[in-house]
Protein backbone atom coordinates (compact mmCIF):
# COMPACT_ATOMS: atom_id res chain seq x y z
CA UNK A 1 0.00 0.00 0.00
CA UNK A 2 2.78 2.36 0.98
CA UNK A 3 4.66 1.48 -2.16
CA UNK A 4 1.69 2.48 -4.30
CA UNK A 5 1.43 5.90 -2.74
CA UNK A 6 5.05 6.64 -3.48
CA UNK A 7 4.64 5.50 -7.06
CA UNK A 8 1.70 7.78 -7.59
CA UNK A 9 3.70 10.79 -6.50
CA UNK A 10 6.64 9.74 -8.63
CA UNK A 11 4.61 9.70 -11.82
CA UNK A 12 2.93 12.95 -10.83
CA UNK A 13 5.92 15.12 -10.03
CA UNK A 14 9.01 13.03 -10.70
CA UNK A 15 10.15 13.31 -7.07
CA UNK A 16 12.34 10.56 -5.66
CA UNK A 17 11.28 8.05 -2.99
CA UNK A 18 13.33 9.85 -0.38
CA UNK A 19 11.88 13.28 -1.08
CA UNK A 20 9.17 13.83 1.51
CA UNK A 21 8.54 17.44 0.48
CA UNK A 22 7.63 18.21 -3.10
CA UNK A 23 7.26 21.93 -3.66
CA UNK A 24 5.79 22.97 -6.99
CA UNK A 25 6.56 26.61 -7.49
CA UNK A 26 4.17 27.33 -10.30
CA UNK A 27 2.36 25.47 -13.01
CA UNK A 28 1.57 28.50 -15.14
CA UNK A 29 3.10 27.09 -18.28
CA UNK A 30 1.05 23.88 -18.03
CA UNK A 31 -2.11 25.86 -17.38
CA UNK A 32 -1.39 28.14 -20.31
CA UNK A 33 -0.88 25.14 -22.60
CA UNK A 34 -4.35 23.89 -21.69
CA UNK A 35 -5.84 27.27 -22.44
CA UNK A 36 -4.05 27.69 -25.76
CA UNK A 37 -5.48 24.47 -27.17
CA UNK A 38 -9.16 24.49 -26.25
CA UNK A 39 -10.23 23.03 -29.59
CA UNK A 40 -8.22 19.86 -29.00
CA UNK A 41 -10.68 18.78 -26.34
CA UNK A 42 -13.76 20.96 -26.79
CA UNK A 43 -16.06 19.77 -29.60
CA UNK A 44 -17.89 23.13 -29.56
CA UNK A 45 -14.72 24.94 -30.70
CA UNK A 46 -13.42 22.68 -33.47
CA UNK A 47 -15.40 23.99 -36.45
CA UNK A 48 -16.14 27.54 -35.25
CA UNK A 49 -19.20 29.63 -36.01
CA UNK A 50 -21.54 32.20 -34.51
CA UNK A 51 -25.28 32.79 -34.35
CA UNK A 52 -27.48 35.54 -32.88
CA UNK A 53 -31.22 36.29 -32.65
CA UNK A 54 -32.90 39.59 -31.69
CA UNK A 55 -36.40 40.86 -30.96
CA UNK A 56 -37.76 44.04 -32.56
CA UNK A 57 -41.16 45.73 -32.80
CA UNK A 58 -43.48 43.09 -34.33
CA UNK A 59 -40.44 41.44 -35.90
CA UNK A 60 -37.49 39.19 -35.05
CA UNK A 61 -34.09 38.73 -36.66
CA UNK A 62 -31.69 35.79 -36.74
CA UNK A 63 -28.19 35.84 -38.22
CA UNK A 64 -25.17 33.55 -38.54
CA UNK A 65 -21.69 33.56 -40.03
CA UNK A 66 -20.70 31.32 -42.96
CA UNK A 67 -17.36 29.82 -41.86
CA UNK A 68 -16.63 26.12 -41.50
CA UNK A 69 -13.18 25.26 -40.21
CA UNK A 70 -11.04 22.53 -38.72
CA UNK A 71 -9.28 24.31 -35.90
CA UNK A 72 -7.35 27.16 -37.59
CA UNK A 73 -7.79 25.83 -41.15
CA UNK A 74 -10.81 27.21 -43.01
CA UNK A 75 -12.56 24.48 -45.03
CA UNK A 76 -15.51 26.42 -46.43
CA UNK A 77 -16.88 29.95 -46.52
CA UNK A 78 -20.39 28.83 -47.46
CA UNK A 79 -21.72 26.93 -44.45
CA UNK A 80 -25.00 28.56 -43.33
CA UNK A 81 -26.13 27.61 -39.84
CA UNK A 82 -29.78 28.76 -39.96
CA UNK A 83 -32.55 26.35 -40.97
CA UNK A 84 -36.20 26.99 -41.79
CA UNK A 85 -38.91 24.85 -40.18
CA UNK A 86 -42.09 26.86 -40.82
CA UNK A 87 -42.94 30.04 -42.79
CA UNK A 88 -41.84 32.29 -39.91
CA UNK A 89 -39.84 29.90 -37.70
CA UNK A 90 -36.05 29.57 -37.99
CA UNK A 91 -33.45 27.61 -36.01
CA UNK A 92 -29.74 28.49 -35.85
CA UNK A 93 -27.27 25.75 -34.89
CA UNK A 94 -23.64 26.35 -33.89
CA UNK A 95 -21.12 23.87 -32.54
CA UNK A 96 -19.74 20.65 -34.01
CA UNK A 97 -20.54 20.78 -37.76
CA UNK A 98 -21.39 17.08 -38.05
CA UNK A 99 -23.95 17.53 -35.27
CA UNK A 100 -25.26 20.73 -36.92
CA UNK A 101 -26.08 18.61 -39.99
CA UNK A 102 -27.47 15.69 -37.97
CA UNK A 103 -29.62 17.84 -35.70
CA UNK A 104 -30.95 20.05 -38.53
CA UNK A 105 -31.95 16.92 -40.48
CA UNK A 106 -33.47 15.33 -37.38
CA UNK A 107 -35.69 18.37 -36.83
CA UNK A 108 -36.64 18.48 -40.51
CA UNK A 109 -37.89 14.92 -40.08
CA UNK A 110 -39.65 15.63 -36.78
CA UNK A 111 -41.27 18.86 -38.00
CA UNK A 112 -42.44 17.16 -41.22
CA UNK A 113 -44.05 14.40 -39.14
CA UNK A 114 -45.67 17.05 -36.92
CA UNK A 115 -47.10 18.86 -39.96
CA UNK A 116 -48.52 15.65 -41.47
CA UNK A 117 -50.08 14.65 -38.16
CA UNK A 118 -51.47 18.05 -37.19
CA UNK A 119 -52.09 19.44 -40.72
CA UNK A 120 -50.67 22.83 -39.69
CA UNK A 121 -47.28 24.56 -39.36
CA UNK A 122 -45.36 24.26 -36.12
CA UNK A 123 -45.35 27.33 -33.83
CA UNK A 124 -41.99 28.60 -32.54
CA UNK A 125 -43.00 27.83 -28.93
CA UNK A 126 -43.86 24.26 -29.91
CA UNK A 127 -40.59 23.86 -31.79
CA UNK A 128 -38.75 25.18 -28.71
CA UNK A 129 -40.22 22.40 -26.59
CA UNK A 130 -39.51 19.84 -29.32
CA UNK A 131 -35.87 20.96 -29.47
CA UNK A 132 -35.58 20.91 -25.68
CA UNK A 133 -37.00 17.40 -25.21
CA UNK A 134 -35.11 16.00 -28.21
CA UNK A 135 -31.78 17.30 -26.84
CA UNK A 136 -32.51 16.06 -23.31
CA UNK A 137 -33.17 12.60 -24.72
CA UNK A 138 -29.41 12.53 -25.35
CA UNK A 139 -28.63 13.77 -21.80
CA UNK A 140 -25.57 11.52 -21.32
CA UNK A 141 -24.22 11.63 -24.88
CA UNK A 142 -25.32 14.98 -26.17
CA UNK A 143 -25.21 16.55 -29.61
CA UNK A 144 -22.52 19.26 -29.40
CA UNK A 145 -24.75 22.09 -30.62
CA UNK A 146 -26.03 25.38 -29.12
CA UNK A 147 -29.35 26.12 -30.87
CA UNK A 148 -30.94 29.55 -31.25
CA UNK A 149 -34.59 29.83 -32.23
CA UNK A 150 -36.40 32.85 -33.71
CA UNK A 151 -39.90 33.18 -35.10
CA UNK A 152 -43.31 34.81 -35.00
CA UNK A 153 -46.20 32.86 -33.55
CA UNK A 154 -48.66 32.25 -36.45
CA UNK A 155 -51.77 32.57 -34.21
CA UNK A 156 -50.83 35.40 -31.84
CA UNK A 157 -48.48 37.26 -34.21
CA UNK A 158 -46.06 37.82 -31.31
CA UNK A 159 -42.27 37.66 -31.81
CA UNK A 160 -40.49 34.80 -30.02
CA UNK A 161 -36.82 33.97 -29.50
CA UNK A 162 -35.03 31.51 -27.26
CA UNK A 163 -31.73 29.70 -26.90
CA UNK A 164 -30.70 26.28 -25.59
CA UNK A 165 -27.67 24.59 -24.12
CA UNK A 166 -26.56 21.29 -25.65
CA UNK A 167 -28.82 19.23 -23.35
CA UNK A 168 -31.95 21.28 -23.96
CA UNK A 169 -32.22 23.82 -21.13
CA UNK A 170 -34.22 26.71 -22.62
CA UNK A 171 -33.18 30.33 -22.20
CA UNK A 172 -36.24 32.53 -22.83
CA UNK A 173 -34.92 36.02 -23.49
CA UNK A 174 -36.83 39.23 -24.13
CA UNK A 175 -33.94 40.92 -25.96
CA UNK A 176 -31.38 38.71 -27.72
CA UNK A 177 -29.78 35.26 -27.76
CA UNK A 178 -26.20 34.51 -28.79
CA UNK A 179 -24.29 31.29 -29.44
CA UNK A 180 -21.07 29.93 -30.92
CA UNK A 181 -17.35 30.56 -30.54
CA UNK A 182 -17.93 34.34 -30.73
CA UNK A 183 -20.58 34.32 -27.97
CA UNK A 184 -18.51 36.52 -25.60
CA UNK A 185 -17.99 39.08 -28.34
CA UNK A 186 -21.68 38.89 -29.32
CA UNK A 187 -22.75 39.48 -25.70
CA UNK A 188 -20.67 42.67 -25.72
CA UNK A 189 -21.86 44.05 -29.06
CA UNK A 190 -25.53 43.10 -28.55
CA UNK A 191 -25.61 44.53 -25.03
CA UNK A 192 -24.11 47.75 -26.41
CA UNK A 193 -26.13 48.15 -29.62
CA UNK A 194 -29.56 46.59 -28.98
CA UNK A 195 -32.54 48.67 -27.84
CA UNK A 196 -36.24 47.82 -27.41
CA UNK A 197 -38.87 48.14 -30.18
CA UNK A 198 -36.59 48.43 -33.22
CA UNK A 199 -38.33 48.61 -36.61
CA UNK A 200 -37.40 45.86 -39.14
CA UNK A 201 -34.82 47.98 -41.02
CA UNK A 202 -33.20 49.23 -37.79
CA UNK A 203 -33.20 45.70 -36.39
CA UNK A 204 -31.41 44.51 -39.55
CA UNK A 205 -28.73 47.19 -39.12
CA UNK A 206 -28.33 46.41 -35.41
CA UNK A 207 -28.04 42.64 -35.73
CA UNK A 208 -25.68 42.97 -38.74
CA UNK A 209 -23.33 45.41 -37.00
CA UNK A 210 -23.39 43.31 -33.81
CA UNK A 211 -22.57 40.09 -35.68
CA UNK A 212 -19.91 41.50 -38.03
CA UNK A 213 -18.04 43.35 -35.28
CA UNK A 214 -18.18 40.29 -33.03
CA UNK A 215 -16.92 37.75 -35.57
CA UNK A 216 -14.06 40.08 -36.59
CA UNK A 217 -12.65 39.57 -33.06
CA UNK A 218 -13.01 35.77 -33.23
CA UNK A 219 -10.53 33.77 -35.28
CA UNK A 220 -12.94 30.83 -35.68
CA UNK A 221 -15.95 32.79 -37.01
CA UNK A 222 -16.64 35.11 -39.93
CA UNK A 223 -16.17 34.84 -43.70
CA UNK A 224 -19.49 36.53 -44.47
CA UNK A 225 -22.90 36.33 -42.84
CA UNK A 226 -26.53 35.52 -43.48
CA UNK A 227 -29.33 37.59 -41.93
CA UNK A 228 -33.07 36.85 -41.77
CA UNK A 229 -35.57 39.58 -40.86
CA UNK A 230 -38.86 37.93 -39.95
CA UNK A 231 -42.08 39.95 -39.96
CA UNK A 232 -45.66 38.65 -39.92
CA UNK A 233 -46.22 37.27 -43.45
CA UNK A 234 -42.83 38.52 -44.73
CA UNK A 235 -39.28 37.23 -44.44
CA UNK A 236 -36.23 39.05 -45.87
CA UNK A 237 -32.96 37.18 -46.29
CA UNK A 238 -29.73 39.11 -46.85
CA UNK A 239 -26.13 38.00 -47.45
CA UNK A 240 -23.41 40.15 -45.90
CA UNK A 241 -19.86 40.26 -47.22
CA UNK A 242 -17.80 40.99 -44.12
CA UNK A 243 -14.04 40.51 -43.80
CA UNK A 244 -12.60 37.58 -45.72
CA UNK A 245 -9.84 36.64 -43.26
CA UNK B 1 0.61 -8.56 18.98
CA UNK B 2 3.57 -8.09 16.70
CA UNK B 3 1.34 -8.57 13.69
CA UNK B 4 -0.36 -5.29 14.57
CA UNK B 5 2.96 -3.50 14.41
CA UNK B 6 2.94 -1.87 10.98
CA UNK B 7 6.51 -0.64 11.10
CA UNK B 8 9.89 -1.29 12.62
CA UNK B 9 10.26 1.94 14.57
CA UNK B 10 8.62 0.50 17.68
CA UNK B 11 5.59 2.82 17.84
CA UNK B 12 2.12 1.29 17.78
CA UNK B 13 0.71 0.97 14.30
CA UNK B 14 -2.59 -0.46 13.19
CA UNK B 15 -3.33 -2.24 9.94
CA UNK B 16 -5.82 0.47 8.96
CA UNK B 17 -3.63 3.43 9.83
CA UNK B 18 -1.65 5.44 7.29
CA UNK B 19 1.93 4.17 7.02
CA UNK B 20 4.24 6.74 8.53
CA UNK B 21 7.54 5.63 6.97
CA UNK B 22 6.70 6.80 3.44
CA UNK B 23 4.51 9.74 4.34
CA UNK B 24 5.01 11.90 1.26
CA UNK B 25 3.20 15.22 1.35
CA UNK B 26 2.85 17.28 -1.76
CA UNK B 27 2.96 21.00 -1.19
CA UNK B 28 2.41 23.55 -3.88
CA UNK B 29 2.47 27.28 -4.13
CA UNK B 30 0.92 29.18 -6.98
CA UNK B 31 2.18 32.76 -6.98
CA UNK B 32 -0.54 34.28 -9.19
CA UNK B 33 -4.22 35.13 -8.62
CA UNK B 34 -6.62 36.51 -11.21
CA UNK B 35 -8.33 39.47 -9.57
CA UNK B 36 -10.74 39.99 -12.48
CA UNK B 37 -12.02 43.40 -13.53
CA UNK B 38 -11.67 45.23 -16.80
CA UNK B 39 -9.99 48.35 -18.14
CA UNK B 40 -10.47 50.45 -21.24
CA UNK B 41 -8.74 53.36 -22.94
CA UNK B 42 -9.86 55.78 -25.68
CA UNK B 43 -7.92 58.69 -27.19
CA UNK B 44 -9.00 61.79 -29.11
CA UNK B 45 -7.39 64.79 -30.77
CA UNK B 46 -6.53 66.50 -27.46
CA UNK B 47 -7.31 64.02 -24.69
CA UNK B 48 -6.83 60.46 -23.49
CA UNK B 49 -9.18 58.50 -21.23
CA UNK B 50 -8.31 55.45 -19.15
CA UNK B 51 -11.09 53.73 -17.25
CA UNK B 52 -11.46 50.66 -15.07
CA UNK B 53 -14.03 49.09 -12.78
CA UNK B 54 -13.24 49.09 -9.06
CA UNK B 55 -14.25 45.50 -8.17
CA UNK B 56 -11.56 43.09 -6.97
CA UNK B 57 -12.38 39.38 -7.06
CA UNK B 58 -10.76 36.03 -6.45
CA UNK B 59 -12.74 33.12 -7.79
CA UNK B 60 -16.42 33.78 -7.03
CA UNK B 61 -15.58 36.00 -4.05
CA UNK B 62 -15.56 39.76 -4.07
CA UNK B 63 -12.53 40.97 -2.09
CA UNK B 64 -13.43 44.63 -2.33
CA UNK B 65 -15.74 46.99 -4.17
CA UNK B 66 -13.23 49.86 -4.23
CA UNK B 67 -9.81 48.91 -5.60
CA UNK B 68 -8.75 51.39 -8.30
CA UNK B 69 -6.94 50.04 -11.38
CA UNK B 70 -5.98 53.37 -12.96
CA UNK B 71 -3.05 55.40 -11.61
CA UNK B 72 -1.29 58.71 -12.18
CA UNK B 73 2.39 58.19 -13.01
CA UNK B 74 5.24 60.53 -12.06
CA UNK B 75 3.33 63.03 -9.94
CA UNK B 76 5.08 65.36 -7.50
CA UNK B 77 3.53 63.87 -4.34
CA UNK B 78 1.40 60.88 -3.35
CA UNK B 79 -1.78 62.58 -4.58
CA UNK B 80 -0.28 62.40 -8.08
CA UNK B 81 -0.44 66.20 -8.48
CA UNK B 82 1.51 67.40 -11.52
CA UNK B 83 1.40 64.04 -13.36
CA UNK B 84 0.82 63.95 -17.14
CA UNK B 85 0.90 60.20 -17.71
CA UNK B 86 -1.63 57.58 -16.56
CA UNK B 87 -1.41 53.81 -16.31
CA UNK B 88 -4.07 51.13 -15.99
CA UNK B 89 -3.30 47.58 -14.89
CA UNK B 90 -5.63 44.60 -14.85
CA UNK B 91 -5.00 40.95 -14.01
CA UNK B 92 -3.09 40.16 -10.81
CA UNK B 93 -3.55 43.22 -8.58
CA UNK B 94 -0.38 42.71 -6.49
CA UNK B 95 1.77 42.65 -9.63
CA UNK B 96 -0.19 45.62 -10.95
CA UNK B 97 0.65 47.66 -7.87
CA UNK B 98 4.31 46.61 -7.99
CA UNK B 99 4.49 47.61 -11.64
CA UNK B 100 2.80 50.94 -10.96
CA UNK B 101 5.21 51.74 -8.11
CA UNK B 102 8.23 50.82 -10.24
CA UNK B 103 7.16 52.91 -13.24
CA UNK B 104 6.23 55.83 -10.98
CA UNK B 105 9.71 55.76 -9.43
CA UNK B 106 11.40 55.58 -12.84
CA UNK B 107 9.43 58.55 -14.18
CA UNK B 108 10.20 60.59 -11.02
CA UNK B 109 13.93 59.75 -11.20
CA UNK B 110 13.96 60.77 -14.87
CA UNK B 111 12.60 64.19 -13.92
CA UNK B 112 15.14 64.68 -11.10
CA UNK B 113 18.07 63.64 -13.30
CA UNK B 114 17.14 65.39 -16.55
CA UNK B 115 15.23 68.38 -15.20
CA UNK B 116 12.26 67.78 -17.54
CA UNK B 117 9.20 65.55 -17.62
CA UNK B 118 9.37 62.21 -19.43
CA UNK B 119 7.49 62.05 -22.73
CA UNK B 120 4.76 59.40 -23.10
CA UNK B 121 6.65 57.70 -25.94
CA UNK B 122 9.79 57.41 -23.76
CA UNK B 123 7.70 56.17 -20.83
CA UNK B 124 6.01 53.65 -23.14
CA UNK B 125 9.37 52.20 -24.24
CA UNK B 126 10.60 52.12 -20.62
CA UNK B 127 7.47 50.26 -19.47
CA UNK B 128 8.08 47.67 -22.18
CA UNK B 129 11.62 47.16 -20.85
CA UNK B 130 10.38 46.85 -17.26
CA UNK B 131 7.91 44.15 -18.29
CA UNK B 132 10.46 42.26 -20.40
CA UNK B 133 12.99 42.27 -17.53
CA UNK B 134 10.69 39.75 -15.89
CA UNK B 135 10.26 37.65 -19.05
CA UNK B 136 10.50 34.35 -17.16
CA UNK B 137 8.47 35.31 -14.06
CA UNK B 138 6.20 37.96 -15.55
CA UNK B 139 4.03 40.64 -14.02
CA UNK B 140 0.64 38.99 -14.61
CA UNK B 141 -1.04 42.12 -15.96
CA UNK B 142 -2.34 43.74 -19.09
CA UNK B 143 -1.16 47.32 -18.88
CA UNK B 144 -2.40 50.36 -20.80
CA UNK B 145 -0.43 53.62 -20.71
CA UNK B 146 -1.89 56.96 -21.81
CA UNK B 147 -1.08 60.64 -22.01
CA UNK B 148 -0.54 63.38 -24.60
CA UNK B 149 2.26 63.07 -27.17
CA UNK B 150 4.74 65.84 -28.16
CA UNK B 151 2.07 67.39 -30.47
CA UNK B 152 -0.51 67.38 -27.67
CA UNK B 153 -2.50 64.59 -29.35
CA UNK B 154 -3.95 61.80 -27.20
CA UNK B 155 -1.60 58.82 -27.05
CA UNK B 156 -2.41 55.32 -25.82
CA UNK B 157 -0.12 52.29 -25.62
CA UNK B 158 -1.28 48.76 -24.77
CA UNK B 159 0.94 45.93 -23.52
CA UNK B 160 0.95 42.17 -23.12
CA UNK B 161 2.37 40.77 -19.83
CA UNK B 162 5.93 40.49 -21.21
CA UNK B 163 6.21 43.90 -22.84
CA UNK B 164 5.02 43.68 -26.44
CA UNK B 165 3.35 47.01 -27.09
CA UNK B 166 1.54 49.04 -29.71
CA UNK B 167 0.13 52.58 -29.98
CA UNK B 168 -3.63 52.51 -30.64
CA UNK B 169 -6.75 54.70 -30.67
CA UNK B 170 -8.57 52.46 -28.21
CA UNK B 171 -8.11 49.24 -26.29
CA UNK B 172 -10.02 47.10 -23.80
CA UNK B 173 -8.18 44.77 -21.42
CA UNK B 174 -9.02 42.32 -18.66
CA UNK B 175 -11.90 39.98 -17.91
CA UNK B 176 -14.49 41.62 -20.17
CA UNK B 177 -12.09 42.67 -22.95
CA UNK B 178 -13.65 40.17 -25.35
CA UNK B 179 -17.04 41.81 -24.75
CA UNK B 180 -15.87 45.43 -24.97
CA UNK B 181 -13.27 45.33 -27.77
CA UNK B 182 -15.62 44.48 -30.71
CA UNK B 183 -18.00 47.21 -29.51
CA UNK B 184 -15.10 49.69 -29.57
CA UNK B 185 -14.02 48.55 -33.07
CA UNK B 186 -17.52 49.41 -34.24
CA UNK B 187 -18.12 52.66 -32.35
CA UNK B 188 -14.63 54.22 -32.17
CA UNK B 189 -12.93 52.97 -35.34
CA UNK B 190 -16.23 52.73 -37.34
CA UNK B 191 -15.44 49.15 -38.39
CA UNK B 192 -18.06 47.48 -40.66
CA UNK B 193 -19.69 50.86 -41.26
CA UNK B 194 -20.09 52.23 -44.80
CA UNK B 195 -21.28 55.57 -46.20
CA UNK B 196 -24.93 55.09 -47.27
CA UNK B 197 -25.52 55.45 -51.02
CA UNK B 198 -21.80 55.64 -51.84
CA UNK B 199 -22.00 52.63 -54.16
CA UNK B 200 -23.18 49.08 -54.63
CA UNK B 201 -21.38 46.01 -53.25
CA UNK B 202 -17.59 46.33 -53.49
CA UNK B 203 -17.89 50.00 -54.53
CA UNK B 204 -19.27 50.97 -51.10
CA UNK B 205 -16.98 53.45 -49.38
CA UNK B 206 -16.00 52.55 -45.78
CA UNK B 207 -16.76 55.19 -43.16
CA UNK B 208 -13.55 56.89 -41.97
CA UNK B 209 -12.83 56.82 -38.25
CA UNK B 210 -13.04 60.42 -37.01
CA UNK B 211 -11.40 61.34 -33.68
CA UNK B 212 -14.09 61.50 -31.00
CA UNK B 213 -14.75 64.52 -28.83
CA UNK B 214 -14.23 64.13 -25.10
CA UNK B 215 -17.89 63.97 -24.03
CA UNK B 216 -18.75 61.34 -26.68
CA UNK B 217 -15.77 59.24 -25.57
CA UNK B 218 -16.82 59.48 -21.90
CA UNK B 219 -20.36 58.36 -22.79
CA UNK B 220 -18.94 55.46 -24.81
CA UNK B 221 -16.79 54.34 -21.88
CA UNK B 222 -19.82 54.37 -19.58
CA UNK B 223 -21.92 52.43 -22.12
CA UNK B 224 -19.15 49.86 -22.59
CA UNK B 225 -18.91 49.27 -18.85
CA UNK B 226 -22.65 49.10 -18.13
CA UNK B 227 -22.85 46.49 -20.90
CA UNK B 228 -19.90 44.52 -19.49
CA UNK B 229 -21.36 44.60 -15.97
CA UNK B 230 -24.60 43.13 -17.30
CA UNK B 231 -22.90 40.02 -18.72
CA UNK B 232 -19.66 39.50 -16.76
CA UNK B 233 -19.64 38.59 -13.09
CA UNK B 234 -16.11 39.88 -12.42
CA UNK B 235 -16.96 43.43 -13.50
CA UNK B 236 -19.00 45.88 -11.44
CA UNK B 237 -19.34 48.07 -8.31
CA UNK B 238 -17.72 51.28 -9.56
CA UNK B 239 -16.26 52.94 -12.64
CA UNK B 240 -13.11 55.03 -12.29
CA UNK B 241 -12.12 57.31 -15.17
CA UNK B 242 -8.95 59.38 -15.54
CA UNK B 243 -8.97 61.95 -18.35
CA UNK B 244 -5.70 63.60 -19.45
CA UNK B 245 -5.94 66.99 -21.20
CA UNK B 246 -3.58 69.96 -21.52
CA UNK B 247 -5.24 71.34 -18.35
CA UNK B 248 -4.22 68.29 -16.31
CA UNK B 249 -5.82 65.06 -15.14
CA UNK B 250 -9.50 64.88 -14.25
CA UNK B 251 -10.76 61.97 -12.15
CA UNK B 252 -14.40 60.82 -12.31
CA UNK B 253 -16.22 58.05 -10.46
CA UNK B 254 -19.55 56.51 -11.41
CA UNK B 255 -21.56 53.79 -9.67
CA UNK B 256 -21.97 50.44 -11.38
CA UNK B 257 -24.28 47.57 -10.43
CA UNK B 258 -23.13 45.62 -7.35
CA UNK B 259 -24.71 42.24 -8.21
Amino acid sequence: MAQKVVEAYETGSGAGKNAPFVPIVHESLDLQADRLLPSQSNPFDINGGACVAMVGKDCVAIACDLRLGMQSLTISNNFPKIFNYAPSTYLGLTGLATDVNTVSDLFRYKVNMYRLREERDIAPQTLANLVSSSLYEKRFGPYFVSPVLAGINPTTGKPFICGFDSIGCIDFAKDFIVSGTASDQLFGTCEGLWEPDLAPEDLFETISQALLSAVDRDALSGWGAQVYIIEKDKVTQRLLKGRQD
Amino acid sequence: MTSLMGNQSGTIGYSFSEPTSANVKQHSFYPYTDNGGSTLGITGADFAILAGDTRSTSGYNINSRMVPKVFKIGGDDDTGEGATIILSVVGFAADGNALKEKLDTVVKMYKYQHGKSMSVSACAQRLSTILYEKRFFPYYVHAILAGLDEEGVGALYSYDPVGSYEREQCRAAGAASSLIMPFLDNQVNSKNQYIPGSGEGHALVPKKAEPLDKETAKKLVQDAFTSAVERHIEVGDGLQMLIVTREGIEEVFHALKQD
